[in-house]
């Protein structure tokens, strides 16, 4: 046994070797996907539309100024200790080793999140990760972008103060909060109480074990309370069993709002029926009928080289998001190479100047062909956010379908518990926060 | 030939009773040791250190610990991931709360807070047995992890639950790069895995052994069922409950409740299961197993079809060979790798005349 294992461990090496070369002149992004596992579905559809992206820019422009971008996956199975192992294993990869690591799991950011820092390899996790690495004083590596959970949070209230004709309206309302009962749902409690006492709503909070597949309980409750609206803060299964058990329970879907995870086509579709009139947030919209998809789909999949194996899934919330993954790492490597030299690959840190100093204005948006689709966003030292805004979709029984123009969080709370929550860990890991006015 | 005995008289009760009886073995531990804390840190590079080797050494000892509750002592377990989610809450919340807490005293506490909620969750195996106990382990798993997310104060009221692990600095020296957690973390382990292989076949062992294999008959010849399953317990959670202080601290560095589940625990069962149920070598060659082949099989797969087949498939196939492999080895050799092992060893006594 001793030798097979020994060999196999050369063989392992071996592969190591043999896939570590890169030529010049390239861009190498390590791709820690998941494909299998509990939310492999969700991985394929994100990363495809990712990969997609990337595919098309090398298609359509060559690359980057010539610079052609390469990458490879690694499957992380949505799993901390095999993500850790593919951050090691994709860092020195290529000419300039990997340029930027996008685990999509917000448990993978957690354990890599010292280790980024030390590798000189920014970090972009969009749309979940650690909130308070928005302070990018204290953050330099981490970049949370376009819009934070409690952002989020903020927004959807937004949006059901507008709903009722005018944010003090919501005074004196009830809204039910239905969590996944883990670190992620527990994200929405401490941003909403701080809501609640501003705008003197009440919030019941319902907690859902995991995975959330048995809901008749919660449901009852929340028919006895009788909540205005219900905030669905889901998670893959629990979402569509929420909608079901709603419609069970005779709660009008019209009333329940979901966050971004708990808004694609993987949580309506599995509902059916129950789904329809089902609103949630997103920081991207669905659909084929934008410029970039279509550019996507005339330069990759007409020539049959797409990533997914499911065609029709092209242009669904978690491909398109995918997509802003892929516009986001690829402007930001433009950028660096604007201050570090064109057509010429970037290092991990050159790269994290790029997303630093990323300013996607409406007029790039609409250049990009993606005005619309995702929010402007416009990176600063201080703030690793950006845009902090969503759009609100409404499933129709068939497809998502915009009802809201772009909505903004309310800053003026959510930025002041950021910088709370980022001052205590940087006094706990003894950081001296950066002076922003002396970054270039 | 190689493994032959014969002249290795033992003239004192001393050289009788030592943990490698036989020559080869002690030379063999030696050389072994000799390797991996003097050639290893010289030549293997930061990915095989910072995610192979620690990672390894780490789920060896959550091993050991499952496989001295259930190989040895008879009590099968679907906790040891809540154990290790103890002794790693439990480490942090003494090197946050107590001044000047000295590393090694803070892992030793949370491996004695592992010990102390094991022997809480192992009450029941006083009555129950077998698959019941297992249900009522599984109550640890759900229970231990539900507490963590539920009261704040264990993860010092961060808003996710998620504990960042302090620098690791013993006697003013900070370990901060892989060889130097590698080591620590190396040392730590084999101490460990000595203590837990002399232990099995002291009094201690015995007792959990004949408890494990009748409880009744163990009980008529004067042992007392409930000593020998506690201690079973609360032995078995101090080794997870090490093994999670030093996956937080020595490995990840930061760690989230959810990061125990069940699938962990399930992992840890399967590393003995496939290394050897009863066996300490076992542990190591489980966790070795377990840990290396999907990552080997994820190399294998890009370096072989890199580009000629959808990602998705790639990552199916992995799993579906790893589990063939699985089946295989244990239709091959049930009692797990540390029987094929003992059968090579027993070969090589005979080696080059078998008779």
């Amino acid at each position: 046994m001793k030798l097979k294992h020994t060999a196999l461990i050369g063989a392992a090496v071996a592969g190591l070797l043999a896939t570590g070369h890169a030529a010049a002149q390239e861009q190498f992004i390590g791709l820690p996907s998941y494909r299998v596992g509990p939310f492999g579905a969700n991985g394929a559809s994100l990363y495809g539309g990712w990969i997609d992206y990337m595919a098309m820019i090398n298609a359509r422009d060559g690359g980057i100024n010539g610079v052609k971008l390469t990458w490879e996956e690694c499957e992380t199975e949505y799993n901390n200790a095999r993500g850790v192992e593919c951050y090691e294993r994709l860092k020195t990869k290529g000419a300039t080793g990997n340029t930027v690591f996008q685990p999509l799991s917000t448990g993978i950011t957690y354990s890599v999140l010292e280790k980024v820092a030390q590798d000189k390899i920014p970090m972009v996790t969009i749309g979940y990760g650690r909130t308070d690495a928005a302070d990018g004083r204290v953050f330099p590596w981490v970049f949370p972008m376009i819009s934070t959970y409690w952002t989020q949070a903020s927004a959807i209230i937004n949006y059901l103060g507008t709903k009722e004709g005018g944010i003090d309206k919501l005074k004196g309302k009830k809204i039910g909060l239905l969590y996944h009962d883990s670190a992620y749902g527990k994200e929405s409690h401490a941003i909403l109480d701080k809501l609640a006492a501003k705008h003197g709503f009440t919030v019941e909070k319902i907690a859902v074990a995991n995975p959330g597949n048995e809901q008749q309980a919660q449901w009852l409750q929340i028919r006895q309370m009788k909540p205005d609206y219900v905030i669905l803060w889901g998670w893959g299964v629990m979402n569509p069993t929420a909608l079901r058990t709603a419609a069970k329970t005779g709660y009008s879907r019209d009333k329940i709002v979901g966050v971004w995870w708990s808004g694609s086509e993987e949580d309506t579709i599995p509902a059916g029926d129950a789904a329809k009139g089902y609103t949630a947030a997103g920081f991207n919209v669905a659909g084929t009928n934008y410029p970039v998809v279509q550019e996507i789909q005339k330069h990759v999949y007409a020539k049959n080289a797409g990533n997914m194996a499911d065609k029709d899934r092209v242009g669904s919330v978690l491909y398109n998001r995918g997509v802003v993954h892929g516009i986001i790492t690829v402007e930001a490597i433009r950028k660096a190479q604007e201050k570090y030299g064109k057509g010429k690959p970037v290092t991990g840190e050159q790269a994290r100047w790029g997303f630093e100093n990323l300013d996607i204005d409406n007029a790039r948006l609409t250049q990009l062909g993606a005005a619309g689709f995702m929010p402007d966003l416009k990176i600063t030292c201080a703030d690793h956010e950006g845009a902090g805004k969503v759009k609100f979709q409404q499933w129709d029984g068939t497809k998502w379908k915009v009802v809201t123009d772009w909505i903004q969080g309310d800053q003026s709370v959510v930025r002041p518990m950021i910088e709370e929550s980022a001052a205590a860990y940087a006094k706990e890991k003894g950081i001296t926060p950066r002076d922003c006015s002396k970054e270039s | 030939m190689l493994y032959r005995e014969a002249g290795q008289f033992k003239v004192s009760y001393q050289e009788d009773q030592q943990i490698f009886p036989i020559r080869q073995d002690r030379v063999g531990f030696i050389a072994i040791l000799g390797f991996f804390f003097l050639a290893v840190p010289l030549v293997a590079s930061e990915y095989w250190l910072q995610a192979i080797l620690i990672p390894v050494l780490i789920f060896s000892l959550a091993a050991i610990g499952l496989n001295i509750l259930t190989g040895y002592a008879g009590q099968l377990s679907l906790g040891s991931a809540a154990f290790m989610a103890v002794g790693a809450f439990g480490a942090y919340n003494f090197m946050l709360r107590v001044d000047g807490m000295p590393f090694l005293v803070a892992l030793a506490i949370g491996g004695l807070c592992a010990a102390v909620v094991g022997v809480a969750f192992g009450l029941p195996s006083l009555r129950i047995k077998g698959f019941y106990l297992a249900v009522a382990t599984l109550a640890a798993q759900f229970f231990i992890v539900w507490a963590l997310v539920k009261f704040p104060w264990f993860s010092n009221n961060s808003s996710s639950g998620v504990i960042s692990a302090q620098q690791i600095e013993i006697l003013g020296f900070a370990f901060d790069t892989p060889v130097s957690k590698y080591l620590l973390t190396l040392g730590i382990v084999a101490v460990l895995a000595l203590a837990a292989k002399n232990l099995v076949r002291s009094t201690t062992g015995r007792s959990w052994m004949a408890v494990r294999d009748m409880d009744v008959a163990a009980e008529v010849i004067g042992i007392r069922p409930m000593f020998a399953k506690l201690s079973a317990f609360a032995v078995s959670s101090f080794y997870c409950g090490v093994a999670g202080a030093l996956y937080a601290y020595a490995y990840l560095g930061t760690v989230e409740p959810e990061g125990f589940n069940l699938d962990l625990s399930f992992k840890i069962l399967f590393m003995i299961i496939i290394g050897g149920v009863g066996s300490i070598m076992g542990s190591f060659l489980g966790a070795a197993f377990i840990v290396l082949l999907p990552i080997f099989l994820n190399v294998a797969m890009h370096a072989l079809f890199a580009g000629s087949m959808p990602a998705g498939l790639g990552s199916n196939l992995e799993l579906i060979i790893f589990g063939g492999l699985i089946i295989f080895f244990l239709i091959v050799e049930p009692h797990g790798l540390a029987r094929l092992w003992q059968i090579g060893k027993e070969k090589l006594r005979l080696w080059p005349f078998p008779h």
